[in-house]
This record gives C-alpha cells, structure tokens and sequence, in this order.
C-alpha cells in the first residue's frame, strides 16, 4: 500500500500569466492599487459598496450590511474570485464613542493568491447584528461566537451563537468593549464570591443534558433549575 | 503548475489495512487454488441497543487534551455520535490588554500565546507592527528572522511529535524529539537569553543580534538534526502500530478543509497546498529553496507526514539562511522607532529627545492598519492590528490557526471510537495559550 505525500514547490493553482509572489517592501500608506475585485464588486452589487480604502497596500471594502452574506457568497462562490478560504473576523471598537463599531472579515483566494477586506459599520445606537457567513464558510462557526462573546454583535443565522471563551454563566458583559474596565466590572470580591456560589453541575449545557439518559438521572431540583435556563451569560 | 519534485513511497508492513486504512476482513475460506472464496458474513448476533447514548466528559484537566480543552462526548457504545468542545479556561484576555500596551510592551505578549513558537510569534508579530510603523528590517534582521521561525518550527514541531507519540503510546520517539528541542533551546539562550518567553523582536530590528559562534553552534544543529528525524522515521513511519491507529482518522476532504478554514499542516494534509510562506511570501521566503509537502488523505497519518516533511525542509531553509547570512546592523537607523545607543542619549542633544519620546511615549505609528499573516507551526497566524495614531492599538487581533482548526473537531470525530478522539486530537497540534489566548 502506498500512502502518496508529494512536495510541491510553489502554489499550483496559480494563473500563468500571474507574477511570483514576493515579499511586500516599501509599502505605501495609503494610495496602492486596490484589489483586481473591487471593480467586479462595484460592476455586481453597486451601492451595495460603499468605500473602498488600501491602506498598506491592502484592500479595504466597506459593504452594505444587508447585502453582506449575498456579496460573500459571491465571492465565495464566483469563478473569476474563489475566495474560499475565511482567514479571520473579528470586530473593532474604536476609542472615539462616536464611530461606528466595524466587523471585519479577512478572505483569500487562493487560487488567484488575493486578500479582501470586508467591512461592515455598525452605527453607535442601531442593534449590534450582522448577517452570519457560516452558511458560507464553517470555519466561521467560532470566530462568530468568539466575536459575539467579546463584543455582544449577534450573527443572524449563525446555528449555535453562545459565548465561548468566557463561560456562559458570565454576567459582566462584553470584555473587548471600550466601554468594559480592564480590570473587570466587578470588584474582586464579587468574582471571587460569584465564583464560589457557582453550580459545579451546571457546567453542562442544556443541550448536552439532553443527550439521552443524562439529563433525566439528574436529581429533581437541578433539572428543574436546568429548565428555568440557568445558562445564558447575557 | 506545481513542479512535483518526488513523492514519497511509504511500504507499510502492516497487511491489515485497506486503502481507506479500514481494518481488512480476513475471508473465512482458501479454496484450493489460493484464490479466497466469499464467504456469507454470519447474521447480527447482538441485538440492536437503542437510545442507550452515554456521555462522557473529557477533560478538562486530562494529559491527552494537551491543556485545559473539554470534550463532552455522546457515545454509542464506544463510537462517537456527537462532540461538543468548550474552550476558554486559559482565557486570559490578551487582546484587551495588547490595547493598553506600547507596540514593543505586546511583543511579551506574544510569547505567551502559543508558547511552542514564542519567538516565531514575536517575529510574526513585529512583522504587522513595522507594516503598520511603514517600516522594513534590515538584511541582516530578515535572515535572523528568518532563521528564528524555522527554528522555532522544528521546536514546535518536535514537541508535537513527542507528544502525539505519547498519546498514541509511543514513548521512545518523544525522548529524542525532546533532545533536539533541547538543543534549539540551548541555542536560543545563547541568543536572547530566555529559552521559552524569548521577547526577540523589537519594531525596526531585534533585541540582540547573535553572540559570536553561534552561527556555528547552529551549524552543528544543521548537521546533526536530520539524522534523528531518520531515527524518528525509521521508528515510526512503517510501524504498524503507529500505521493501525493513525490512518484513516479524521479525515478531512480538501474542499471541507479549507471550508472549515484549516490551515498549516492540517490543510497541506488533505491536498490542498496552501503555504503562506510560498503563496502570500514575507522575509524573503520565496527566494529560499524549499518544498511545501502536500498529502493526499487528510487524516491523522498524512498530518504526521506532512510534519516530518516540513521537519526536514525547515532544516533546508535553515541551511540556506546560514550561507546568506550577511553582516550589518540588525536594527534599522531610523530613531523615531529604535532607541539610539545610551553614550549618545546621554551627550547629543537629538538623540536624548529621540530617547525620551521613545521611552515616555513610544513609537507612534500612523492611523491605518494591516492584517499580516505567517505560516506558524500550526498554520496561518495572522496578526490584525488598528492603529488611530496614539502609541497604543485601538485593537490588536491574533488570528489563531489552532482554534479555528480546533473548532472542526466535532467533524472530524465523529464516527470514530473513543480511543480515536486522543490520536486526532493530538493530530490538531493545539496549544490552548493560543486557542483562548
């Protein structure tokens, strides 16, 4: 039996045509050549693109947050920008109270080695909710969460949004808000108290409980307390 | 199209596995001729057990679960039906506290995360924060950067070998993946002085530039290390042991590999030969000779190939970074970023204003921002960082490749048997600093 592990030398997929990539030097601040798919998206979607920035010779677009999932799908989806590949999402918050709140997520094409930068603006007072991408990537499962867990932006669509780095018990908010103390809203002593008065049984979730027998060999008063939703963290 | 240098055969002894790496089923009967004769399977002897699911919790303190991962598992006898993962009990919230740091005070930081590859951290790191400053390093920073991520895969790497042979219950291979790891920490102390939380870098250059003969001490390195990875081959490659319990595990499609956004050794495993050192090159990588080994199966066993592989091509890049090593300084000269030598602090008037700015304000970079990515041991390690022009990052975002690969366990579990979940688990390379930084 064989079990066939190739060495490759370069990228495979990538257009003849295409330069070999190189190490970025003397990037300008702002002022690159935007990426080739931005005026394919400005062709397709039109309003639906907003601004458009490279800054570091990276591309920046801001879309319309309704449309989102319609444009990731078409990149994702689309022969001529394959960008398959989900690098990261994540949120900023800026120290200015009055700018929006920003999601951004990072795609690659791998095929055409090219890197987007999607952008939604939340507006200070609009509900902090975005369309999610995971029907689109899976990969984006926990970084939504991680998102909603440190920032409090719910993704429409996501199967399964609950925190994930903090536990679901957490009552003290959204840890990567500007608005949130680096030491923590509660005093040590209420984290230290809160801490100590916690249920070790209520570590499992609900849906976890409900897995066969389990649940239903638990004593009468904890699955009472199970039921009355003892696991949100909001 | 990809040049295809070699492919590696790999004879395996073991007779009793398929090409899928399913166990074969021995026919009951040889008819005289040699040829086998099918033989009916006999009928279901158990009866069906239903709704019989059992759950099982592991971790998250287990020595298996490489930290403090939990696993809530639902068992169907002792396959695996469901798996529901919960991380964060090392949370200690990194990001939040990069954004009340100096651009250099976060590069402690980084160490910290993924504590296997600290010092390819503080490179990948400082990498974003000079794209960010509008600042490139000096020729001789590029290649000790260079050799500083190679080194710090091969550690990472080793320990990943160790362990994952301990899970799987090999105990020699460890021992001697933790003596050469030994000897790039010793090399290491050599050059910054800590072994583990290294704090290498520093925007616009590094913290020290190597003490005399230690090229040669890596050198050493060099030469001797691709024997063990022979001795480690020899020992594990065609075992059948190590063959039984690692093919067929786990396996990932290309497509749901990267749709799951995998990366690093995880993604080249199941075909898809996503490098960012070659497709998205920094430091000058693609001008180094090297292969980005690529498997075909995507489960356990073609992720140790793809490992063992990288182990030897690192040793190339090493060897390589050694010949160009050029002189000159390793810091840029450009003082708004690098602090100016103590005599001129204290006797020039320019460089005591350069210094105190430095030290009581810090470097400011321009408002932007980047999002630049290198090839960590465990995949694509990103760093996103927003600057509004103060010395401080509004926000500071690691990507961590170990998380989102973590994060399609429940997938790749499933189906498999208890035992199985250890080997895939190891196979992932997690190292929980990173996954709840």
């Amino acid at each position: 039996m064989t079990t066939p592990i190739t060495l490759v030398a370069a990228g495979s997929a990538l257009p003849g045509d295409a330069p070999a990539p190189a190490t970025l030097r003397k990037v300008d601040h702002r002022g690159g050549l935007p990426s080739p798919s931005v005026d394919a998206l400005g062709a397709k979607f039109g309003t639906a693109v907003k601004r458009v920035d490279v800054v570091w010779g990276e591309t920046t677009v801001v879309v319309d947050g309704g449309r989102l999932q319609e444009i990731v799908r078409w990149l994702h989806d689309d022969p001529s920008q394959r960008y398959e590949y989900l690098s990261d999402l994540t949120a900023v918050e800026f120290r200015d109270s009055e700018q929006p709140l920003e999601v951004v997520w990072h795609l690659r094409s791998i095929a055409f080695r090219r890197f987007l930068r999607l952008k939604v603006l939340l507006p200070r007072g609009t509900p902090l909710e975005v369309q999610s991408v995971w029907p689109i990537y899976k990969g984006a499962d926990w970084l939504e969460r991680e998102c909603y867990d440190m920032f409090g932006i719910r993704f429409a669509g996501h199967p399964d949004l609950r925190r994930i780095l903090m536990w679901e018990q957490y009552k003290e908010g959204f840890p990567l808000r500007k608005d949130f103390p680096l030491r923590g809203r509660f005093s040590r002593a209420e984290q230290l108290r809160q801490a100590l008065a916690a249920n070790p049984e209520a570590r499992y979730s609900m849906e976890e409980l409900s897995i066969a027998d389990a649940f239903e060999d638990l004593p009468q008063e904890m699955r009472a307390r199970l039921r009355s939703g003892e696991k949100t963290g909001e | 199209m990809a040049t295809i240098k070699r492919t590696v055969e790999v004879e395996l002894s073991t007779s009793g596995m398929d090409a899928q790496g399913r166990p074969v089923r021995t026919p009951l009967a040889v008819a005289a001729d040699g040829s086998t004769v099918t033989v009916a399977a006999p009928p279901a002897m158990e009866p069906e057990l239903e709704g019989e699911h059992m759950l099982i919790n592991l971790g998250p303190q287990h020595p298996a679960t490489h930290g403090v991962l939990r696993l809530v598992l639902e068992l169907d006898g002792e396959t695996v039906v469901r798996c529901i993962p919960h991380v964060g009990y090392l949370h200690c919230g990194f990001e939040k506290i990069g954004e009340y740091r100096q651009y250099n005070q976060i590069v402690p930081w980084t160490d910290r995360e993924d504590y296997l590859n600290s010092i390819g951290n503080n490179v990948s790191y400082i990498l974003g924060a000079e794209r960010l400053f509008g600042i490139d390093c000096t020729p001789r920073a590029t290649v000790l950067r260079v050799i500083a991520m190679e080194l710090s895969r091969i550690a990472s790497h080793l320990v990943w070998l160790g362990t994952t042979c301990i899970d799987i219950g090999a105990f020699t291979p460890f021992l001697w993946a933790f003596q050469e790891r030994e000897n790039i920490y010793s090399l290491l102390e050599r050059w910054v002085g800590a072994r583990l939380t290294t704090s290498a870098t520093r925007v616009g250059g590094m913290a020290a530039d190597v003490p005399a003969g230690w090229t040669e001490q890596l050198q050493t390195f060099v030469t001797l290390f691709p024997k063990t990875i022979d001795e480690v081959e020899r020992m594990l490659t065609r075992n059948g042991i190590w063959v039984g319990r690692t093919i067929g595990l786990g396996a990932m499609t290309a497509d749901e590999a990267l749709n799951y956004g995998l990366s690093g050794p995880m993604l080249r495993a199941s075909g898809v030969d996503y490098d960012v050192r070659k497709d998205f090159p920094y430091l000058d990588y693609e001008t180094y000779d090297f292969e980005v080994p690529v498997g075909t199966n995507g489960d356990v066993y073609d992720r140790y190939l793809c490992r063992v592989e990288e182990l030897r091509q690192s040793t190339r890049i090493l060897e390589q970074a050694l010949r160009r090593l050029p002189d000159g300084p390793v810091n840029v000269d450009d003082h708004r970023v690098v602090l100016p030598p103590k005599s001129k602090a204290t006797s020039e008037m320019e460089s005591m204003i350069h210094h105190f700015k430095q030290v009581m304000e810090g470097p400011r970079p321009p408002v932007g921002e980047c999002y630049v990515a290198t090839e960590s041991p465990k995949g694509e390690k990103g760093y996103y960082m927003v600057s509004d022009g103060t010395a401080k990052p509004v926000r500071w975002r690691i990507r961590p490749p170990s998380y989102v690969n973590l994060s399609a366990i429940p997938k790749m579990v499933e189906g498999h048997l208890l035992s199985d979940v250890i080997a895939i688990n190891a196979s992932i390379d997690i190292v929980m600093g990173e996954i709840d930084r």
